[in-house]
């Protein structure tokens, strides 16, 4: 846009002279108005990631010192079963999650969107305030109620005559964290979902109500279809929070050492990796790793999902 | 560009802000027996949500023994809050109060400080054709997609070498970074803030900065709102990175330090069991952004969803 305004020249030399003052301005006041972000982000975004790529090139040894070594570390990492299976953890994640809080985040906004009452509304705040709670303290309040110690599991079975079932087992312990993200960010994901519903013009709902659509029939074919560019963004960002899941086993991990390692996802390798063994060469080659492989995840999903988002 | 011209009131633009209470939602859910079904099932997910919050409160006012030795979800016999809130100033010298305090400064200056630069970014790119614009903004929209843990522990040793790891720098500088947040401006930005209102302001004789100031930043309210909260929120959720350049224990924000408590005391040998401690000082610290959003209600229902609409 700029550079045609620059290198055409117009007719009237009046009209040049202002529109080349116009230009110089856009020039100037556009850069000084987005340097202040753009110096942050060159600082603790594109330099962290240069430098994370430098450092995954080279390998320290104790005799050896450190010596350039090409993709040797990427070639160590992609071999690594504690990395592969890291991996494919938190894609297991991925799997599972993503699906459980869209569905939950869906039925809830579907059913708020059909209704007007104060209990509606209670139930619209109620679900989202899991959302104003940190992370760790939400992981924290779920591994007291995991708890054999302290968690309520063992008198309710005691009730039903059953025996409490182990939150913190080696094999249940993939859910009770399904759980715990469920439970912090549906309601997120809820409310930006409401909030694409509520802009639908009503008078599509009259028309197809005419037209003699139920409600289920309304819900599937008008009201999911129109809001498609909001689910493709909290897909998104569940795939790209998913993948370097790192707080909840971390905190979960105080209580169930048994059940989660120390490199029980990626994240949680790289940091043991950086800061139990100062392998900072080998942690950096994870980090980044990892960082490409989220890029590249939800760029292809985003490229998937194009007409669904209206992204170009 | 913006085509159109936005209506004065900030809440009625087509980026959706509006909390649009039509009238023809009475007739949407009119059939009785649906109604009482879909009231059902928002009770029960409702109790889902809430059961461990009201857990978290009923256990902050439990001794130790009685957390394990009363029914999960109702009181003890012994309300012990308030010795529990007297037990946070007592261990380690009310250290607790610090790492609350260390939180809410970390959240503010990140929060507020992300926000600052994502509104000048977002004006800047809405409403200023300079040169390498839009390949400055794809690579930003494209940083969207980098996860931010993969970040810190090169942030650490970058810090680290510059000296400022285990400040209270070390946390807030990194946390200015926000590049959904400028992506929020811009959109919001371009359709709030018509071209014409802002050449109007020059050709009365305003310069960039009062024509920023006066005309732009009054119509940008409901999102700087809303990044704000998210930025803030963003921070005083920030685990990994105070995690990774924090060691000195006055330093630590609350999330961390709790979880530093939690490891102790279920370290069980020679580990001091603060359990009381625990989850009264998580229920404490739980209370400001829950009451926030109580009470800001009507800036974040719409606010949240902003972006996706575009």
């Amino acid at each position: 846009m700029t550079a045609t305004a620059t290198i055409t020249a117009p007719a009237g030399r009046a009209p040049r002279e202002r529109r080349s003052k116009l230009d110089a301005r856009h020039q100037r006041w556009g850069w000084l108005y987005v340097s202040p972000f753009l110096v942050v982000f060159a600082l603790f975004l594109i330099f962290p990631l240069f430098y994370a790529f430098g450092m995954s090139l080279f390998t320290t040894g104790l005799a050896t010192g450190t010596q350039f070594s090409g993709i040797g570390n990427y070639v160590k990492a992609f071999t690594d079963p504690l990395f592969l299976e890291g991996l494919l953890r938190v894609a297991a994640f991925a799997i599972v999650m993503i699906p459980a809080q869209l569905i939950v985040a869906l039925v809830a906004a579907l059913v708020l969107d059909s209704l007007v009452s104060w209990l509606s509304k209670a139930s619209r705040l109620l679900i989202f305030a899991p959302y104003a709670i940190p992370v760790v303290i939400g992981a924290l309040m779920w591994s007291f109620l995991y708890s054999p110690r302290f968690g309520p599991a063992g008198t309710f079975f005691e009730l039903l005559g059953l025996p409490a079932p182990d939150f913190l087992a080696a094999g249940t312990v993939f859910y009770s964290l399904v759980n715990i993200v469920t439970w912090q960010w549906s309601g997120y994901y809820m409310i930006v979902i409401y909030a694409a519903l509520r802009s639908i013009d009503p008078a599509i709902y009259e028309a197809a109500r005419i037209d003699g659509a139920n409600g289920l029939q309304t819900a599937l074919r008008i009201k999911i279809p129109m809001i498609s560019s909001s689910m493709v963004m909290v897909i998104t960002f569940a795939l790209i929070g998913t993948l370097q899941f790192f707080t909840e086993p971390v905190v979960l991990r105080n209580i169930a050492q048994g059940a989660i390692d120390a490199a029980y996802t990626p994240n949680m390798y790289a940091y043991s990796l950086a800061f139990s063994y100062s392998q900072f060469n080998y942690a950096s080659t994870i980090a980044f790793s990892l960082g490409i492989l989220v890029f590249a995840g939800s760029f292809v999903f985003l490229f998937l999902t194009r007409k669904q988002s209206g992204l170009k | 560009m913006a085509t159109f011209i936005a209506p004065a009131e900030p809440g009625t633009t087509t980026t959706g802000l509006s909390s649009h209470q039509d009238p023809s939602a009475h007739r949407r859910g009119r059939r009785g027996g649906r109604r009482i079904g879909s009231h059902v099932l928002l009770v029960i997910l409702a109790i889902y949500f809430v059961i461990p919050i009201w857990w978290l409160f009923v256990a902050a006012t439990k001794d130790t023994p009685g957390l394990f030795s009363s029914p999960a979800f109702w009181f003890d016999g012994n309300f012990a809050l308030f010795e529990n809130i007297a037990g946070l100033f007592a261990q380690q010298g009310g250290i607790y109060w610090r790492w609350l305090a260390n939180s809410f400064i970390y959240a503010f200056a990140g929060g507020i400080g992300a926000t600052i630069l994502a509104i000048l970014a977002g004006y800047g790119f809405a409403k200023y054709r300079f040169r390498g614009r839009s390949a400055l903004f794809t690579i930003i929209l494209g940083s969207v997609m980098v996860p931010l843990t993969a970040l810190v522990i090169p942030t650490f040793i970058l810090l680290s070498q510059y000296g400022i790891i285990n400040t209270p720098w070390a946390v807030i500088l990194p946390s200015l970074l926000s590049p959904f947040g400028v992506y929020l401006m811009r959109v919001y930005t371009q359709d709030a803030v018509p071209d014409e209102m802002l050449e109007a302001a020059r050709i009365d004789g305003a310069g960039e900065i009062r024509t920023f100031f006066q005309v732009a930043l009054p119509l940008l309210r409901p999102a700087i709102v809303t990044v704000l909260l998210l930025s803030v929120v963003g921070t005083w959720n920030n685990f990994f990175l105070p995690l990774a350049v924090l060691t000195n224990e006055q330093l630590l924000p609350v999330t961390v330090g709790l979880n530093r408590w939690t490891a102790l005391s279920n370290a069980g040998a020679g580990g001091e069991q603060v359990w009381n401690l625990i989850t009264t000082g998580s229920f404490i610290s739980v209370l400001p952004l829950l009451l926030s959003f109580l009470f800001l209600q009507r800036y974040w229902q719409g606010g949240l969803a902003l972006g996706s609409l575009k």
